[in-house]
């Protein structure tokens, strides 16, 4: 069992959890993911380690509240325990020394990138981050991400953080990459599957390498049943062991947003009933 | 005493019911049947089904002891050679193995050992009396890496032989196929935990959700953590499509999918359990063998109408055991033989609706001895499905594997061992599936209890 160690509303429907695990806080690097499953007859759901302290012992997750597992996740308190959780899986990211990169990231997409910055910040990179979310009340991890960048950006759609920018991440990433005084040589982007793709769209005018973070639905995620299939550059890859992190030049988008919606009906029948109070 | 052909047949559910539930389709020998059973064996003074029982067990003891109404011996002597009998009993493809072998094999009926062995071994479960010695602590500490049939065979003998044995095992279980693989109303999941429950009874530690080469690597586990063996059994668990176009449409899974979620994730109790899983009106499956038998016979119980085996060979070919495909048959699972699929169609969102194939005729027999099959030219043709489920083989996982420096593999991605478990790294056995690509339970149980014993030597030197 693994206890909750602290718990944080971030934003209405954003929480971050503290989990104590060892093993994992032991061995994890920045781009890896954990899965949990809270009870004996929960879901193994995956989600990406946004922080972790190895003296501690402990991983830092932040999720959304989305659909039926999610809810009944954030619906745990400090001192409880998930029944299960494993980790870390998935590749690391390639951290090195890249000279200036770009690290996008999009409503709880900014979770995953945090790591990821700091870790790039680390190895000597100029870091110049953009996030961006709906709302301002929905925007995540500001003073991390700030401190974790070098520069950072802030985009909202409506507009309603007031230093921020009115628009979209790719608003703003289009306008970096259009200053000369800019060298950007690699570009993370994580965030909703529609956000990736129009930022790899983007970037790929300007034919900066961008590595963007799959989030495809999972089982195990060890390699041993392919749902997590993905198509890169027309070759079928297993998310969850060869990637997360892909080009995301050569992602099928389509495909990739398609393979979401498999169960659509089924985790619908399964929140309601949450709702009204089953499956506690 | 006249020979008795008389197989006494095992008692199931009818086709008709038990094709729309979970429960076990074969409900057991009554005390009467197994004792009847058990009385026509000939107890041979050199028994052949010993020998090709992958462990050995001693067949005529056991059914003696059965004829003559101990069962707790029968139970104790199957234990003795063999950690799960409950779940070999059941599972076992006993037609080439024991009862193959089986000298009234000749006449047509061998005694029916897989049953009898579920009995005796169904009757312990009850009682729940397991008592397996121990021996003295020998200080050395042993780390088997996957818990499946092959790992907690070898873990269970070396605990035996008083060795501090840590199981690391991926998934939030143990038990490998057992657990995620083979159905709930083929082996309950229920004789696999209790029969697990009694190797952790002899002292060896079970760690869910550790990924070996994640959390810990060989070097690790060796140099860091005090092991002085490690035994791999990471068995086949990386599912094979066919790279066909239409391949990653919804609808299409890997039989492993369609069947973790059902059995390890209990979809077919959704939404008890959170995990789900969609199945369409017809529904193929693309191979035959126990994997495939598995997938058509619970896409009946999710709910389809129609559930196709597509098989590229002929029937006389089918690798599954014959329980299994009878079972499947009478369920009403239909076969379409010599016949293989070319492309996926989907439409605008990306559903399945139809699946081309072609049809093969046989020609000359290939290096296996089969008879080859060739494409009947002209035979596209389209087959009516929703959900198609792709049981055409599993290769070695590489998580592990990848992390190990040195450790020889074949060409397929295989651990390289000798007969005795030996890898080409000191203090480093395999065993089961990962060595020899996709099998059975007795096999990789049989190469975990030899790995044991070899360890067990290596241990003392
Ligand atoms: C590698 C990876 C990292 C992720 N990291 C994060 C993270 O840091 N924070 C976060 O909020 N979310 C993350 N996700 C997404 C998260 O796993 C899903 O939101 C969650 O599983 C939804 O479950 P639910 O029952 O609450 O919602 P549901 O109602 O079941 O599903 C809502 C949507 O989530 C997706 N989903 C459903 N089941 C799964 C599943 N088993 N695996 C993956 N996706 C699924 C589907 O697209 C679905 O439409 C990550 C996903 C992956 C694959
Ligand atoms: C659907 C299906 C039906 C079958 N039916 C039959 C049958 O009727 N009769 C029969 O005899 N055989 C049958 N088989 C074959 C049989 O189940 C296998 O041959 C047998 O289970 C192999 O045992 P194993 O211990 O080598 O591997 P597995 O059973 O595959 O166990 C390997 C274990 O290692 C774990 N693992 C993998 N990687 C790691 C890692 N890095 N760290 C930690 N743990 C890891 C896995 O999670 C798993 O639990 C069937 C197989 C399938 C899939
Ligand atoms: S373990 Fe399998 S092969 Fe051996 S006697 Fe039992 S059923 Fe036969
Ligand atoms: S070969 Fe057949 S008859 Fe002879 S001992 Fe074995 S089971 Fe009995
Ligand atoms: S989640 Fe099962 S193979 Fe990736």
């Amino acid at each position: 069992m693994y206890k909750i160690v602290e718990k944080q509303e971030l934003a209405p429907t954003i929480k971050l959890m503290k989990i104590l695990s060892p093993d994992v806080a032991k061995k994890v690097q920045a781009g890896q993911f954990i899965i949990i499953r809270t009870d004996n007859r929960g879901e193994r759901i995956p989600l990406t380690v946004a922080d972790f302290d190895r003296e501690a012992g402990t991983i830092t997750i932040i999720f959304q509240e989305v659909g039926y597992s999610t809810l009944q996740l954030g619906a745990m308190n400090v001192g409880d325990e998930v029944l299960d959780f494993v980790g870390p899986l998935g590749r690391p990211t390639d951290i090195e020394n890249y000279g200036t990169v770009m690290l996008v990231g999009g409503g709880v997409g900014i979770a995953p990138v945090l790591p990821i910055a700091k870790a790039l910040k680390e190895a000597g990179n100029h870091v110049v981050s953009v996030i961006g979310s709906r709302c301002d009340e929905l925007l995540i991890l500001e003073d991390e991400m700030r401190e974790a960048s070098s520069e950072l950006y802030i985009t909202t759609d409506d507009g309603s953080c007031s230093y921020g920018i009115k628009g979209f991440v790719t608003d703003k990433i289009k306008e970096i990459l259009e200053d000369p005084h800019y060298d950007v040589k690699h570009i993370w982007a994580i965030g909703p599957v529609i956000m990736m793709k129009f930022c790899a769209t983007l970037t790929k005018q300007y034919e900066i390498p961008t590595t963007v973070s799959m989030n495809p639905i999972m089982v195990d995620g060890t390699g041993m049943c392919g749902a997590c299939r993905v198509s890169v550059g027309n070759e079928t890859k297993f998310a969850c062991v060869d990637g997360p992190e892909f080009d995301g030049h050569k992602i099928d988008w389509e495909l990739a947003m398609r393979r979401m919606n498999i169960f659509k009906e089924k985790e619908r029948i399964i929140a309601e009933r949450y709702e009204k109070g089953g499956n506690q | 005493m006249a020979l008795n052909l008389n197989r006494i047949p095992m008692p199931a559910q009818d086709p008709e019911v038990r094709n729309k539930n979970f429960d076990e389709v074969a409900t057991g020998y009554t005390a009467a049947m197994a004792v009847e059973e058990a009385e026509r064996c000939l107890q041979c003074k050199n028994p052949l089904c010993v020998p090709a029982c992958p462990v050995n067990i001693n067949i005529p003891k056991f059914i003696h002891e059965i004829a003559t109404g101990d069962v707790v011996a029968a139970g104790e002597t199957l234990k003795d050679a063999n950690t799960l009998p409950a779940v070999c009993g059941r599972v076992c493809p006993q037609e080439s193995q024991c009862e193959g072998a089986c000298i009234l094999n000749k006449k047509g009926a061998p005694i029916a050992i897989g049953r009898l062995e579920r009995y005796a071994a169904d009757l312990q479960i009850m009682r729940g009396d397991f008592k397996t010695a121990v021996k003295p602590s020998t200080g050395k500490k042993v780390a088997v890496l996957g818990g499946g049939p092959a790992g907690l065979t070898c873990a269970s003998e070396l605990a035996q032989q008083g060795h501090d044995v840590t199981i690391f095992e991926a998934l939030h279980v143990a038990g490998g196929v057992l657990m995620y693989g083979i159905p709930e109303f083929r082996l309950p999941k229920l004789v696999v935990e209790t029969e697990i429950n009694s190797i952790k009874e002899m002292g060896v530690d079970i760690r869910v959700n550790s990924i070996a080469g994640k959390i810990n690597t060989v070097q690790e586990l060796m140099e860091e953590q005090g092991y002085d063996a490690i035994f791999i059994g990471t068995g086949a668990g990386l599912p094979y499509f066919m790279n066909i176009p239409g391949e990653n449409f919804n609808g299409v899974y890997s039989a492993n999918e369609f069947l973790t979620r059902t059995n390890l994730m209990k979809a077919y109790d959704f939404p008890n359990n959170a995990t789900p899983i969609l199945v369409g009106e017809k529904v193929a499956v693309v191979g035959a063998g126990n994997v495939a038998m598995d997938a058509a016979r619970t896409a009946l119980r999710l709910g389809a109408k129609k559930s196709y085996i597509v098989y590229r060979r002929a029937m006389e070919q089918i690798p599954a055991r014959l329980e299994e495909l009878e079972h499947a048959i009478e369920e009403g699972v239909e076969l379409m033989l010599l016949t293989s699929p070319t492309e996926i169609v989907g439409d605008a969102d990306g559903n399945v609706i139809g699946m081309t194939c072609v049809k093969y005729e046989l020609g000359e027999p290939d290096d296996s001895g089969r008879r080859r099959p060739v494409v009947i030219e002209g035979s596209e043709h389209m087959v009516d499905v929703d959900t198609v489920v792709m049981a055409i083989g599993q290769g070695p996982n590489p998580v592990l594997l990848e992390t190990i420096d040195g450790l020889e593999l074949n060409k397929w991605g295989n651990v390289v061992a000798d007969d005795q478990g030996r890898t080409s790294l000191e203090g480093v056995f395999a065993g089961g599936d990962i060595v020899t690509g996709a099998a059975t339970v007795i096999l990789a149980m049989g190469a975990g209890k030899v790995a044991a014993k070899t360890m067990n030597e290596y241990l003392a030197d």
